[in-house]
């Protein structure tokens, strides 16, 4: 355990470390390329503000998030247990999600105006979709045997679906949380960086069209934190929940 | 009491019509056990799921206590060769699942908890796995995993057991310990049972009567009366009586089986599904 945390955190350090050498080195201009402890010391100045904006994030990706878990668990459910809703939706859903997010952006912006609304939304967009297909694939590969022993134990179709059906669908709703998470992430960020007047994406657009350079990678070290935590705690979660499907 | 009259089955599966079992009829008495042997794919699987209501016959008729079966029966135990068990539960509630199933077993199970869990412990120490009541069933082995799905099958009191080769995967003796607990079981509480078995002295040692089936399409081909006395011990299956029967049997089952020429034929698929 200890290795899996130390390993990353160094290869971390000797990345940045190579980074801050050859800088100077090839003789970068700071403008295109600052050095990490640049970059450093400007998150440090303005501690504040990123926060702020991060905070926006933070609260404009959960609330997406939290809608399309609950969307997207309602609708994996009626696309994993009814056949004829499967067939319906689901080649819907995949055209959908082929579609590429940023472009939707341009229209929630048209008729919710800038701000945290299309960015919410966006962030909805983004995260439904793993969620939704994980429950109706967990659900659609729920074992013949599984069901046979609740069936000759004379279960309805609905107690099949508490008992069974949804505890083995439990494992892959996990799973899809943290790609969920990451995907409404991206989504806010996406949306901020178009049209927003907070959050990161907002802070990394206002830096780039100052020729912040440092600012723009405090940005970014900021996004990467955030992301890597989001995903972080739900794979945590996903570990203490669904214990029972991962070996020892 | 258990009645099937011309019972046939037909699997369809992509277009084609696979005839599983026909024109079965046979009758298992309250309180009875029967056992059913045969090459595979002579529809042995397929007989218990009609009987359970798992399954609707195509032509024919199920009647439990002389009502038509038309879904699945209510209040059976059932036990797999794989024994199935929920993954996320204990081992202890693992066995209470059927109790938390129909209403008048979840109201015997609200009215009075800690007895029932008391039964299951009890349930547990006798298959032996006192002590177990707390673990993961991916904690336990294959044949410990048996054990637990036997006593889930048999919490709820049900008065009819069907076992689809419940100790196939058992190792040779925890397989007789098992025998004698299934026939300690069903003395201490009378139940009807329903055997499916590829272990001809499994059949004689657990039934009183043995159906031999025959494949190509499924059907009962011989039937045989266990005159073995009751309690029976090991030693009877080992005996003359008991041995003689079981090579009557085996010769019946090695001329029932379909000529290795039509293994590539219907009957060689009907076996892929049952």
């Amino acid at each position: 355990m200890k290795r899996t945390v130390l390993l990353p955190l160094a290869a971390f350090a000797l990345l940045l470390a190579l980074w801050e050498v050859a800088v100077p080195l090839l003789r970068i201009q700071q403008i295109v390329l600052p050095r990490p402890s640049g970059i450093a010391a400007t998150m440090a100045q303005t501690a504040g503000p990123i926060a702020h904006h991060a905070g926006q994030t933070l609260v404009t990706t959960m609330i997406g998030f939290a809608a399309a878990v609950a969307l997207g668990l309602l609708l994996g459910f009626a696309i994993g247990a009814s056949a004829l809703v499967h067939d319906a939706l689901y080649p819907l859903l995949v055209g959908f999600n082929s579609i590429p997010k940023a472009a939707v952006v341009p229209l929630l912006v048209m008729w919710f105006g800038v701000g945290t609304v299309p960015a919410v939304l966006t962030a909805f967009l983004l995260a439904f979709f793993p969620v939704a297909v994980n429950v109706a694939l967990g659900l659609a590969t729920l074992e013949v045997e599984l069901r046979d022993v609740l069936r000759a134990l004379g279960a309805s179709r609905w107690q099949i679906f508490i008992k069974v059906g949804v505890p083995r669908t439990m494992p892959m709703f996990f799973a899809s949380l943290k790609v969920a998470v990451s995907s409404a992430f991206v989504g806010s960020v996406i949306s901020e960086t178009v049209a927003s007047n907070g959050g990161i994406g907002y802070l990394m657009a206002v830096a780039a069209s100052d020729f912040n350079t440092r600012l723009a990678f405090s940005g970014l070290f900021v996004l990467a934190f955030m992301g890597v935590g989001l995903y972080g705690l739900f794979a945590l979660v996903e570990r203490r929940v669904t214990a029972w499907a991962y070996a020892d | 009491m258990i009645e099937l009259e011309g019972v046939t089955l037909d699997y369809v599966s992509r277009g084609r019509r696979t005839r599983a079992l026909e024109d079965v009829t046979l009758a298992v008495p309250r309180g009875g056990a029967v056992a059913f042997v045969g090459p595979s794919g002579c529809g042995k699987s397929t007989l218990l799921k009609l009987v359970s209501g798992l399954l609707a016959p195509t032509a024919g008729a199920v009647r439990v206590d002389g009502a038509p079966v038309s879904g699945p029966l209510r209040n059976v135990g059932m036990a797999f060769q794989n024994p199935v068990l929920l993954p996320w539960r204990s081992v202890l509630d693992n066995v209470l699942l059927p109790l938390e199933i129909l209403r008048e077993n979840r109201r015997r199970l609200a009215a009075d908890r800690p007895a029932w869990e008391g039964r299951a412990r009890e349930l547990l120490r006798t298959v032996g796995l006192a002590g177990a009541e707390d673990r993961q069933p991916r904690e336990l082995s294959g044949g410990m995993r048996q054990r637990v799905s036997l006593c889930r099958a048999l919490i709820h009191e049900p008065e009819l057991l069907l076992l689809d080769e419940p100790f196939a995967a058992l190792d040779a003796f925890t397989r007789e310990e098992m025998w004698e607990l299934f026939q300690t079981l069903r003395r201490a509480r009378p139940f009807t049972a329903v055997l499916v078995t590829h272990d001809l002295r499994e059949a004689v040692f657990l039934s009183e009567t043995v159906y031999v089936l025959a494949t190509g399409p499924g059907r009962v081909a011989h039937v045989h009366a266990v005159a073995l006395p009751q309690p029976r011990a090991l030693a009877d299956c080992y005996g003359p009586a008991g041995t003689a029967l079981i090579a009557a049997m085996r010769e019946q089952i090695r001329t029932a089986r379909p000529e290795p020429a039509v293994l590539s034929g219907p009957a060689a698929q009907a076996g892929s599904i049952a």
